[in-house]
């Protein structure tokens, strides 16, 4: 409503005048209550890490603070005065700004436009194009960001837009910076970057909410956690607290009850890759193998091509060069259907775009990927019959909650949404499982309920693949672990090795050598 | 103003306590606008013209809608894939001239082979209406025109191409037999189009229900990511839907040129938009994966039924074209507020 709201320059440890204060706040969406009387406290100078799995209520949270939600009850006070955020416009006069994770830029507009959209100077009734390029040079050169204003954002990397995306929050005074997990698609430099900026507002009164699941970058900039869980407040702890206790709060349960101890008996090569690069360059002279009865991880920072690898030896990304084994016989080049007729099963991380087929059934996505096979047709004629037995049968088995097969899938939860998925791969005959990202987006229950079922598979003689950005899974379940970075193979870990600070040390680049 | 949304009943649920409306909420989810259309089309017409609800007149209405029916299911393989085709009316038009300018020139050549110029004609026709459906699926799946595109040239393509062929007068000289018996020939008393529509019909249901291929189609235009990982071969599906529906426009084409007895370059202009708007009131996605045969053989046989009833109650032609406009909107309308309902339901 009003203009920007002075800035106090009091010191950052004012303490008792919290900037932000939320009391019992309460979100509804239907079927999930996704904050249940949440408090949450931001003073000045501070920043604020919220922590919590995937679906805790995170991101609702920081949608109501940024404006974009409206709660269904409890109280916002900003500097002691109570307001009702109304838009994220609103917000944004009080000097309230979110970076959220998905990017709200227009990829066709330059740099400058985006960073003036919706706020655009003008002089006349005219753009003062002027006075905008001016500006945005001017937040540009005090971020330290390498940015042209005048490049076109739909050619910019991700992370460059990613910095647009912040940059945005800079184009009027700041009182709140909020920060979804920026840093995933930053590089380490970039990070440093962000970083030193997160530190320079922070000294300026700025009270800076952050979300991120990364321990290291708590320690780095945190100041306090505030843990939630299933849409509940938790608790409230100090930064350099232990991990194991921040996992305990965040999952309900010690590590031990969410990871198995998965048996390792590895047998002969399943999959066998050498000198794989694709042509679009993400993966570069990558050799690796996977063998039967092991749990082989694949780690590394997103966009450091471990989900590229998995994908072109699937045949979904064409290759440049290198060989494919599988199974013994040459499948270099070879399209998903060959690989999935071989027993290579790729059960991709993004089941809503690339998984499943949302408004169709549950019947129809379990058998989708294996109509050739005899058991579910005839020529060209399907066995329906045999069809929904077999979805039945899955639906059982993997605990399908309501366990209704005709239903469409769009109208499960995000945890029985991903059983759907896993029962495709369980529909034909594999020997290959490559899991990327399973447990995106799943509480607690299932995602326990996915590792026993990776354990069950590899226990039973499956070579099982593991992509993943969560690095407790893959410290936890991974017989050996390849590192990936920047699309070359960094580091392969056995037994011992396969530890947090090796993992991480891989992830990131010694640049200056 | 402490509180935010502290009365429960500000921007509470939407959904209407009132039983009767309940239902015909729920009537209507899970339904859609189509029975509703149908009904009310019913009442109305019946209460403008007597002559409406006689079996003559129904029977009527069901041959007429014949072409229509075809050339929409055809249609609705391309909407199930998520594109749709405007050149379904090009095709209607080139079969026809294609296939009465072979048969003339075959019957005057061999004016004692009937049998055998009919069946010339009929393969010449198909086939140049098959092409289109082929350079379609080209285009579509192998060069990933998009549809709006690759269709919208076809159709100007097609056009010209039968107007050039004609001089934009109609083509005589087909033998009387092919007439008589694809046109206006009948058994126990049902005309013979409604009997190769029912047979289209049968089969076209066994394909989308029974057989891999028609379910690759709701896969692949539900998602063509997912389709793809899950190893179908998703370029030949989006390629087989538009040949089907080229064929389908193509057969529809052949039996409405032996209707009239001539071939035309100018039949079928309003069928691109009739066809959209049948299989739309149907229930099939625009966005694709979601549309069923049978359905959309009733929404074609409404649409047959709303042009019927408005010759009976004396309605402008010109007028005509408004409301099937409008009622394709409002169909389209109805669906969203659907979704809608949905989103609110789903508890």
């Amino acid at each position: 409503m009003s203009a920007a709201v002075p800035q106090e320059r009091d010191s950052p440890a004012a303490e008792g005048a919290p900037l932000l204060r939320l009391e019992s706040i309460t979100k509804r969406f239907p079927g999930v209550l996704a904050l249940d009387q949440v408090d949450f406290e931001l003073r000045p100078g501070e920043v604020h890490v919220l922590f919590g799995e995937n679906g805790a209520g995170k991101s609702t949270l920081i949608s109501i603070v940024a404006g974009a939600l409206r709660p269904d009850a409890g109280s916002v006070a900003f500097r002691g005065e109570p307001i009702q955020l109304h838009s994220v416009h609103h917000a944004r006069s009080l000097g309230i700004s979110a970076v959220f994770q998905e990017f709200s830029l227009v990829p066709q507009m330059t740099v400058e436009e985006n960073l003036f959209l919706g706020a655009e100077a003008t002089s006349g009734g005219l753009l003062n194009k002027r006075e905008l390029h001016r500006r945005a040079e001017a937040i540009l050169d005090r971020l330290g960001f390498p940015l042209r204003p005048r490049q076109q954002v739909g050619f910019l990397a991700r992370a460059e837009q990613q910095m647009v995306e912040i940059a945005k929050a800079f184009r009027a005074e700041l009182s709140v910076l909020i920060l979804d997990e920026p840093t995933a698609s930053l590089t380490e430099r970039e990070t440093d970057q962000l970083f030193r900026l997160i530190e320079q507002v922070r000294r300026e009164g700025v009270g800076v909410i952050y979300i991120t699941h990364r321990m290291s970058e708590i320690r780095r900039i945190g100041d306090r956690i505030t843990v939630l869980r299933d849409g509940r407040y938790v608790a409230t702890v100090p930064a350099d607290s232990a991990e194991e206790e921040l996992v305990r709060l965040m999952t309900g349960r010690v590590i031990e009850q969410i990871f198995p101890q998965i048996a390792s008996s590895p047998g002969r090569a399943m999959l066998e890759v050498e000198q794989l690069s694709t042509v679009d360059g993400t993966v570069r002279g990558v050799g690796f193998a996977v063998r039967t009865g092991e749990v082989v991880g694949l780690a590394g920072l997103v966009g450091s091509g471990k989900s590229e690898v998995a994908r072109a030896c699937f045949g979904l990304v064409p290759l440049a060069a290198g060989r494919v084994r599988f199974d013994g016989a040459d499948m270099t080049g070879a399209s998903p259907r060959q690989m999935l007729e071989r027993g290579f099963f790729y059960v991709p991380p993004d089941r809503r775009s690339e998984g499943l087929v949302m408004m169709r059934s549950v019947r129809e996505n379990t058998t989708l990927a294996s109509l050739d096979l005899p058991e579910f047709s005839s020529g060209p004629w399907l066995k329906r019959a045999a069809e929904r037995q077999a979805a039945q049968r899955l639906a059982e088995r993997l605990n399908l909650q309501p366990p209704r097969i005709e239903r469409a899938v769009d109208h499960f939860s995000g945890g029985n949404q991903q059983k759907v998925l896993l029962a495709k791969s369980l529909t034909r005959e594999v020997k290959l499982f490559a899991f990327d990202e399973p447990t995106v987006g799943v509480d607690v229950g299932t995602r326990v309920a996915i590792y026993q079922f990776i354990k069950e598979l590899c226990e039973r003689g499956s070579a099982i693949l593991l992509i993943s950005s969560d690095l407790p899974e893959i410290l936890h379940l991974a017989h050996r672990v390849y590192v990936m970075y920047r699309g070359t193979l960094r580091a392969e870990l056995t037994g011992e090795a396969i530890k947090q600070e090796t993992v991480v040390g891989h992830f990131f680049a010694r640049e200056a050598a | 103003m402490t509180q935010i949304g502290a009365d429960p009943e500000v921007g509470g649920a939407a959904v209407p306590a009132r039983p009767a409306l309940r239902f015909l909420q729920i009537a209507f989810i899970r339904l859609g606008v189509l029975p509703f259309l149908l009904l009310i089309a019913i009442v109305v017409f019946t209460l403008l013209s007597d002559n409406f609800l006689t079996q003559r007149n129904l029977l009527n209405v069901a041959r007429q809608s014949t072409y229509l029916i075809m050339v929409s299911m055809g249609q609705m393989f391309a909407l199930l894939t998520g594109g749709f085709d405007l050149s379904v009316g090009t095709t209607l038009a080139i079969t026809s001239v294609v296939c009465a300018t072979a048969m003339a020139a075959a019957h005057v050549a061999m004016p004692d082979a009937v049998a055998l110029a009919v069946a010339l004609g009929l393969l010449a026709g198909f086939g140049a209406g098959l092409s289109i459906g082929i350079v379609n699926g080209v285009g579509v799946a192998l060069f990933n025109v998009s549809p709006f595109m690759m269709t919208l040239g076809m159709a100007s393509i097609g056009f010209g191409i039968a107007l050039y062929m004609t001089g934009g007068v109609p083509v005589y000289g087909m033998p009387t037999a092919f007439g008589d018996i694809f046109g206006f020939g009948s058994w126990l008393g049902i005309p013979a189009p409604v009997y190769f529509t029912a047979a289209l019909i049968v089969l076209l249901y066994l394909l989308v229900n029974w057989t891999r291929l028609g379910r690759y189609f709701y896969a692949v235009g539900g998602n063509i990511k997912a389709a793809r990982l899950s190893g179908i071969n998703t370029r030949l599906t989006l390629f087989t839907a538009y040949v089907l529906c080229g064929g389908m426009a193509s057969i529809s084409g052949l039996l409405l040129t032996a209707r009239l007895e001539t071939g035309e370059a100018n039949i079928g202009a309003s069928m691109p938009l009739e066809s959209i708007a049948a299989c739309v009131i149907a229930g099939v996605s625009l966005r694709g994966g979601v549309g069923r045969v049978e359905n959309v053989v009733l929404g074609a046989l409404f649409i047959g039924l709303i042009q019927n009833g408005m010759n009976l109650a004396r309605i402008e032609s010109y007028l005509q074209t408004v409301v099937i406009g409008v009622l394709l909107i409002l169909a389209v309308v109805a669906d969203q507020l659907r979704l809608r309902y949905m989103a609110g339901a789903r508890e």
